[in-house]
């Protein structure tokens, strides 16, 4: 039976897919779990893995094509199997389609589970939707006539089973995998085993005989699309990544449907300044950012607001009881927002830790699904850019978005004298379908408190 | 080193093991006066006296259940069926007691004890007395099950059997007691659940244990002539099995025959092919041969007896088939 390879959905929000880099070849064996594929989802680039054992029997997808989720790739099945049918139904559709073509997968799509509902609940594994597979269907054979060695029973099955099929072959397991490691096409090799089976010696035979046809097949290899087209040396069109294409549909979606409004305040950084300062004469082990206080203080605040602690669900609202806190990395095509998770739990010392593993991650795209999904509110810090203010775009389905400034010396007014002292300006973007104006500003004068005063948030 | 009969080396087995440890018996029918059946307990009365070298009535079933009885108290029993025919009788005792004690008593009462006697086929003994009981025996948790084919290790693993602190089911053949060979003196011994490679050769495995090792030696010389040279893999040990011994052959040879004298419904040679097919699946080039006795209780004539019985001319032909030679 054979099995589609399908542009899975490898994170939760993958709507599409780009096929960077084909790992292996028509004719390779591959077993469940071995990686087919690398696929650039909007986050990340991922590995698409074998839903089957057995061998690449046609690629479908070409290397830099996008494919939406769901889309065949490459068939997988046994050495001598008929795929045509699955082949040609992957061919851009006709006007209509035959009939029975369609038959086989309406039927499964009707016995699959229905979906979940859009569930994101962070505790959820991101599961990639199971490669769907009619039930095999049980073949009585006729009993073996007892004491027979199996070789004629083996071939009269086989017999029974090709019936129909005239370009059936079989072959061993052995010269199947040898077929596949030496490049040779099963199909061009003549069987001499009973029935014509292909056996070992008959591969051998073939790779004696056909070095030229290996080199042709290399040679044929398809050629990198170039990335980059210019004209006149006027302008570049550059082609959208994955990602580039999430950020502008989400980020679209979040600045026109959601009522968005913004409550800014400036904090006192000067004990969190010290306290860093004291950390650090500890040694290294012991360095945090202003960033990592910030997390730190929003999400204690947090568990004193669930009333910001949301998503926005359409036609409800989740409040949550844990506290996962997002933070926006920029990496070097875009950004993305890994989460630390039950901060609110976590001295800042090991936020600090996870904040670093996570950045660096980020960076090298080498985060999972899990590692940036789930958050129920995000941080997102342009301090280190010099930026003194600005406003964060929510990350729906959240309801609000902390952005916070650079932290610098500035004259304030304190019991009627100006002193000089350290600053820090944050912006919280607020959906007010889920967070009203009090509601906010109570949250942000909570991780106000904290904020100025770092030693509640380690007691 | 000396060339001994199988027999010998049985008896110096036991023998070395009563001189060892005086917690070690031997109990069964006509052991003791008539010094055995078929002779393994030649002098040991003599030697060892009445309390150790214990003779009893026909009661498989009664001797049976005095060694286990006996081995929970702290003794090395060794039972002695006359062959494992009639071992039958005394099942309860090897199957529901010895092999279930241990697990049952929640590990109080360790069962260091050896049922032993000759199992399988002789000469038109026919359909009762004629019977290989190791997939029967080899299918209970609680026993190791050990099959050895030459005098060497007869000898080995006996010493290793009384040594062990289970319940240990050793099946000598009968047509292997005159057998010949060459035997270390002294301390000799062989560990259970290792297999050994009997022949070394390139073309085929022959998966064998017990008196089926003899045929398919005989099949290596036959074949040899031919130019073929097999892999024979005497198991030695049916349980535990060396399974690790079986894969590193066939992943060599990329074919497998498994010879057996038992019957083919769930015998030993389907356990042996289901591990081959699970773990060398990508390495078969042909499916795996089995050679076996005919699915038919023993038949008393003699030529029919020829025709039920796996011999070296069916291993032969099960081997051409594997290498898709005629």
């Amino acid at each position: 039976m054979a099995t589609k390879v399908v542009m899975e959905a490898l994170s939760p929000t993958m709507e599409e897919g780009r096929l960077v880099k084909w790992l292996k070849n028509e004719g390779d064996a591959v077993k469940t779990g071995d990686v087919l594929a690398e696929v650039e989802t909007d986050k990340a680039v991922m590995e698409l893995v074998a839903r089957a054992d057995g061998i690449i029997r046609k690629r479908i997808a070409n290397e830099g094509d996008s494919s939406p989720v769901g889309t065949l790739l490459a068939v997988i099945g046994t050495a001598d199997e008929n795929i045509d049918a699955l082949v040609a139904a992957a061919k851009p559709a006709p006007a209509a389609a035959p009939a029975a073509a369609l038959a086989p997968d309406a039927a499964a799509q009707a016995n699959a589970p229905a979906p979940e509902p859009a569930s994101q609940g962070a505790e959820a594994p991101q599961q990639p939707p199971a490669q769907r597979t009619p039930a095999p269907t049980m073949v009585q054979p006729p009993l073996p006539p007892s004491g027979s060695s199996g070789f004629g029973v083996v071939s009269s099955l086989a017999a029974s089973t090709s019936a129909g099929d005239g370009k059936r072959s079989r072959s061993s397991p052995l010269a199947r995998r040898l077929a596949s490691e030496r490049g040779i096409e099963l199909s061009q090799v003549r069987g001499s085993g009973p029935g014509g089976r292909i056996v070992k010696k008959d591969i051998e035979s073939a790779v004696k005989s056909a070095p030229a046809a290996a080199a042709k097949a290399s040679a044929a290899a398809p050629k990198k699309t170039p990335r980059f087209i210019t004209r006149d040396g006027d302008f570049q069109d550059v082609p959208n990544t994955q990602i580039r294409k999430t950020i502008a549909r989400r980020l679209a979606e979040s600045i026109g449907p959601i009522p968005t409004y913004y409550l800014t305040a400036e904090f006192d950084a000067g004990r969190a300044a010290d306290m860093r300062a004291q950390l650090k004469e500890l040694g290294d082990d012991y360095k945090v950012s202003f960033n990592d206080i910030v997390i730190k203080a929003v999400a204690m605040a947090l568990s004193e607001h669930p009333e910001v602690n949301a998503w926005w669900m359409g036609d409800h609202i989740r409040y949550f009881n844990r506290v996962h806190v997002a933070m926006a990395v920029a990496i070097p095509d875009g950004l993305i927002t890994p989460v630390i998770f039950d901060a609110d739990k976590k001295g800042i010392g090991q936020i600090a830790a996870e904040a670093k593993d996570l950045a660096e991650k980020a960076r090298q795209r080498k985060l999972t699904p899990e590692q940036y999904s789930g958050s129920t509110f995000s941080v997102s810090n342009l301090g280190m850019f010099g930026i003194d203010q600005f406003t964060a775009i929510i990350n729906p389905p959240e309801a609000g978005i902390l952005a916070i400034g650079g932290v610098e010396a500035k004259p304030v007014v304190i019991d009627g004298e100006i002193v000089v002292r350290q600053r820090m300006r944050v912006t919280m973007s607020c959906d007010h379908r889920v967070i009203d104006g009090a509601t906010g500003s109570k949250f942000l004068q909570t991780v106000k408190r904290f904020f100025e005063n770092p030693l509640l948030l380690v007691i | 080193m000396a060339l001994i009969t199988y027999r010998d080396a049985l008896t110096q087995a036991l023998r070395e093991e009563l001189t060892r440890d005086e917690s070690v018996f031997l109990m069964g029918e006509e052991v003791a006066q008539y010094n055995g059946a078929y002779k393994v307990s030649k002098g040991l009365l003599d030697e060892f006296g009445p309390m150790r070298i214990v003779d009893t009535p026909i009661t498989e079933l009664g001797f049976a259940g005095i060694g286990v009885g006996s081995a929970m108290v702290g003794l090395r029993p060794i039972i002695e069926f006359m062959t494992w025919n009639f071992a039958l009788l005394a099942l309860d005792q090897v199957v529901n007691a010895a092999a279930k004690m241990l697990y049952m008593s929640g590990g109080q009462f360790s069962m260091p004890m050896v049922f032993r006697g000759p199992n399988g086929s002789a000469l038109q003994l026919s359909a009762q007395h004629s019977q290989a009981w190791e997939s029967w025996l080899a299918h209970i948790p609680g026993l190791k099950v050990i099959t050895p084919a030459t005098p060497a290790d007869a000898k080995g693993l006996l010493k290793s059997a009384i040594r062990d602190d289970n319940p240990v089911v050793f099946l000598e053949g009968e047509m292997l007691y005159n057998t010949k060979g060459e035997v270390p003196e002294g301390e000799h011994v062989v560990p259970i659940g290792k297999a050994d490679l009997k022949r070394e050769g390139g073309d085929c495995t022959i998966v064998a244990h017990g008196k089926m090792v003899l045929v398919a030696l005989q099949v290596a010389d036959a074949l040899a002539k031919e130019n073929i040279a097999v892999d024979i893999v005497d198991l030695r040990t049916i349980r535990p099995m060396d399974v690790e011994a079986i894969a590193t052959s066939v992943q060599k040879t990329n074919r497998a025959v498994v010879l057996e004298e038992g019957w083919e419904m769930c015998g030993v040679g389907a356990q042996v092919v289901d591990f081959i097919q699970r773990e060398c699946f990508d390495d078969l080039d042909a499916p795996v041969v089995r050679v076996h006795q005919a699915d038919t209780p023993m038949p008393y004539a003699k030529n029919l007896e020829k025709a039920a019985k796996p011999d070296a001319a069916k291993a032969i032909a099960a081997i051409k088939k594997v290498m898709y030679l005629g």
